[in-house]
């Protein structure tokens, strides 16, 4: 019997490689933070900079979540209540963002907002002066950028899963638009949004791309950006440990708070049907089209120019940003092997022994930051080999630990309903062990699988994060060629360089999921 | 012969209890309401539900924990084959779970699927089968097993009156080929009296000894009663 999400049954498989797999990542998370702490040079205690760096972070965070999720419900609520051509594609693309490379974003948003960039030549038409996008703004503008499509992702998920019926019901008793607002809409919204703003808090708790891109200076940069520069620029590998502690502290705390609010999740099952309503007046409409319009041409302006800009250059491009390509490859698909070496133990494990695990997890890598792991992981191998020899193994390996938590929110519910379809029907027969994972869980899984891996390899593909701290100047990855390529104002190169990075993380995705779908039988 | 002593189950508000034997090469059937706790009876026999107490033997011999051990093949009322594995592979896992058969190993799924009506089939996938189909894959299976005690729970509940018969027809034959005791779980009281030697009747939380089945239909308890509607 399948009760409360675990089972009374003996162990089909057995639970040691899930227990090592959480292991590594327990110590990845804590032993680099140990490595911090005991590195960590409290002696000067925090100086301007660093407050400064403190309350950036959290005042951008909190901004960027809010703005986010303020834009975020008249599209939802535009999709929520039209059906229009398109619809499912605008619904698709915006669960794009998640495996968009984030340089390449900025880069599209460069070409929108930028000094040169399109709204910049329109106000100079009129006469005015043109705009900049770099500094604390353009740190926000990005953030919003990449989360308001998640934000509108969870908001339409609660304006979806209100039943249909209740609308019905509200036509019948010739309710209108407000009234409809005030006893199913709003009610919605105050469930939902607290989760979606810490969500959208927590990512924009820990950016580091962004704000290495189009932040800086003292009134834009985040703690995670402080890390890189005390380690990069100043080698000041005391000041860089005490600001990791900070991240942790930082992080640590929001997942504490972030325990306590339903946090919405998002596998974008049912997104594409619209509710039917009977309260539409041409105010509405109108709103509901400026809104999807405005949002359709914010989230797709900024990918077109980079494509734009960059197409032509492709075959022009010069061998470090092939090689770098490669580089970048070779990181996707080890990283893309490690989570699924991970998370298929660890989805055994929670299986067999509770969601817990998937939860603690999940937030065990929301309060580690990439780049304190990173730090923690340089302090210790430091003294035995060159930092820089290692930095594409450390990237994958950082990578995988990442991607974690969405592998196995794909995995888990798969595995469990595997196990209580055919759970004793395998345990009758005798399949235990390996046995059972090749002939029963790995051709079973091979949807989530496909698009887990598919994940993993496109996040790692398109990450600048520990790979900027580590890398050797001929040995970046392609995100850190196209920022490099950014900072020597190269900016058609990097707009190439853009396209490939693109088209190459959208094709690693597309072939594992596709993968797992070709032929799967059902 | 087969032995339930004292054996219980609690999950939740739910229990269960069972003090009976069933002599070997006995066709029983299991009838009660439903939610009286049927399933969850073959699921003791089977190993896939642990005893809160009591212990269940085989020919005197307590059984092993692991359900595969035991000398049992159980036919579930779906889910029985695996979708993505062939016909013959779905067949082939009651001789070697591993699935590295041998040549005489294939010739032995081959001529088990001839005996079930399924000959040329070897290569289907669920799929593409229907579902009288698939239950004889299941049934190929059991006969690969070999196993001396046969539970069934509600195995053809989702086919027509017509297949169904025909289909525990087939049931009682392999049962007389391999010797084998079983239980079936049934809703409908017609199927019992048609095939089986003995009733366990399960209500109240008890599964009751069995009784031999036309005693019980003539002279059949309350809760039968009640159950049958007469």
């Amino acid at each position: 019997m399948m009760r409360s999400g675990r089972t009374d049954r003996p162990i089909w498989v057995s639970h040691w490689p899930g227990l090592l797999a959480v292991l590594l990542l327990v110590v990845l998370v804590f032993g680099t933070l140990v490595a911090v702490i005991l590195r960590a040079d409290g002696g000067r205690g925090l100086g301007p900079s660093d407050w400064a760096a403190i309350r950036f972070t959290l005042w951008q965070a909190a901004l960027s979540a809010g703005v986010s999720v303020v834009l975020a419900i008249p599209v939802a609520r535009a999709l929520a209540r039209r059906s229009f051509p398109g619809r499912r594609l605008l619904v698709t693309l915006l669960g794009a963002p998640f495996i968009l490379p984030i340089i390449v974003a900025v880069l599209g948003l460069i070409a929108v907002f930028g000094r040169n960039g399109i709204i910049s030549a329109a106000l100079g038409v009129m006469g005015g002066e043109p705009i900049s996008i770099y500094g604390y703004h353009g740190v926000i503008l990005a953030h919003v950028f990449f989360n308001l499509p998640l934000a509108t992702r969870l908001i339409l998920q609660g304006w979806l899963s209100i039943p249909a019926e209740r609308f019905r019901l509200a036509a019948s008793l010739g309710m209108g638009p407000r009234d409809i607002a005030r006893t199913l809409e709003r009610p919605m919204l105050r469930e939902v949004i607290p989760g979606a703003f810490l969500v959208i808090f927590l990512i924009c708790l820990t950016s580091f791309a962004v704000a290495l891109a189009l932040g800086g200076g003292p009134r834009a940069t985040t703690v995670e950006l402080a890390i890189y520069e005390a380690f990069k620029f100043d080698f000041d590998l005391g000041r860089a440990a005490l600001l990791a502690l900070i991240q942790f502290a930082m992080g640590a705390g929001a997942a504490l708070i972030a325990f306590r609010v339903a946090i919405p999740g998002d596998m974008g099952a049912g997104l594409d049907r619209a509710v039917q309503r009977w309260d539409d007046t041409r105010a509405q409409r109108v709103m509901d089209v400026v809104a999807v319009t405005l949002a359709s041409l914010f989230l797709l302006l900024p990918l077109t120019m980079v494509i734009v800009d960059g197409a032509p250059g492709l075959l022009t491009l010069p061998a470090s940003v092939f090689q770098a390509a490669a580089r970048s490859l070779m990181v996707a698909f080890g990283s893309a092997l490690l989570t699924l070496a991970l998370a298929l133990p660890i989805a055994a494990l929670v299986v067999q022994r509770g969601a817990w695990l998937v939860e603690g997890l999940g937030y065990l890598t929301i309060a580690a930051s990439p780049l304190v792991v990173g730090t923690g992981l340089f302090l210790i191998l430091f003294p035995f080999v060159k930092p820089s020899d290692l930095a594409l193994p450390v990237t994958a390996v950082v990578n995988a630990a990442m991607s974690l938590p969405f592998t196995l929110r794909a995995l888990v519910p798969a595995l469990r309903q595997i196990e209580k379809d055919y759970g004793r029907l395998a345990d009758g027969l005798g399949l235990h062990g390996l046995t059972r994972v090749r002939l029963l869980w790995l051709p079973r899984l091979r949807r989530p699988l496909g698009f887990a891996l598919g994940l993993a390899a496109a996040l790692s593909m398109g990450d600048l994060g520990v790979i900027a701290m580590f890398a050797a100047p001929d040995g970046v990855t392609l995100p850190l060629q196209l920022y490099r390529l950014m900072g020597a104002y190269r900016m058609d190169d990097a707009a190439a360089a853009a396209v490939l990075l693109l088209g190459l993380s959208l094709c690693l995705f597309w072939i594992f999921d596709r993968g797992g779908r070709v032929n799967a039988d059902d | 012969m087969l032995t339930i002593e004292n054996a219980r189950v609690d999950m939740g508000d739910f229990t269960l209890s069972a003090d009976l034997h069933v002599n070997r090469g006995e066709r029983v059937a299991v009838l009660g309401p439903s939610g009286a706790g049927k399933s969850t009876l073959l699921a003791m026999i089977a190993g896939f539900q642990p005893l809160s107490d009591g212990v269940i033997r085989w020919q005197g011999t307590v059984m092993p924990n692991d359900p595969a051990d035991r000398p049992i093949s159980m036919v579930f009322q779906d889910n029985n084959l695996f979708p993505h594995l062939t016909v013959a592979q779905n067949v082939g896992l009651g001789l070697r779970p591993d699935l590295r058969l041998t040549a005489e190993d294939t010739s032995r799924v081959g001529a088990a699927l001839a005996r079930v009506g399924l000959g040329g089939k070897e290569g289907r996938k669920p799929a593409q089968l229907s579902g009288g189909q698939i239950a004889r894959v299941a049934l190929a299976r059991v006969l690969l097993r070999d196993r001396p005690l046969l539970l069934l729970d509600e195995p053809f509940g989702a086919l027509g009156p017509a297949l169904r018969a025909e289909m525990l027809e087939l049931v009682g034959e392999l049962a007389a080929e391999t010797k084998a005791t079983f239980l079936m779980v049934s809703h409908n009281p017609e199927d019992a009296r048609l095939m089986s030697d003995e009733v366990i009747l399960v209500e109240g939380g008890t599964a009751h000894a069995p009784v031999p089945t036309p005693e019980i239909f003539a002279n059949p308890p309350d809760a039968l009663r009640d159950y049958l509607g007469g």
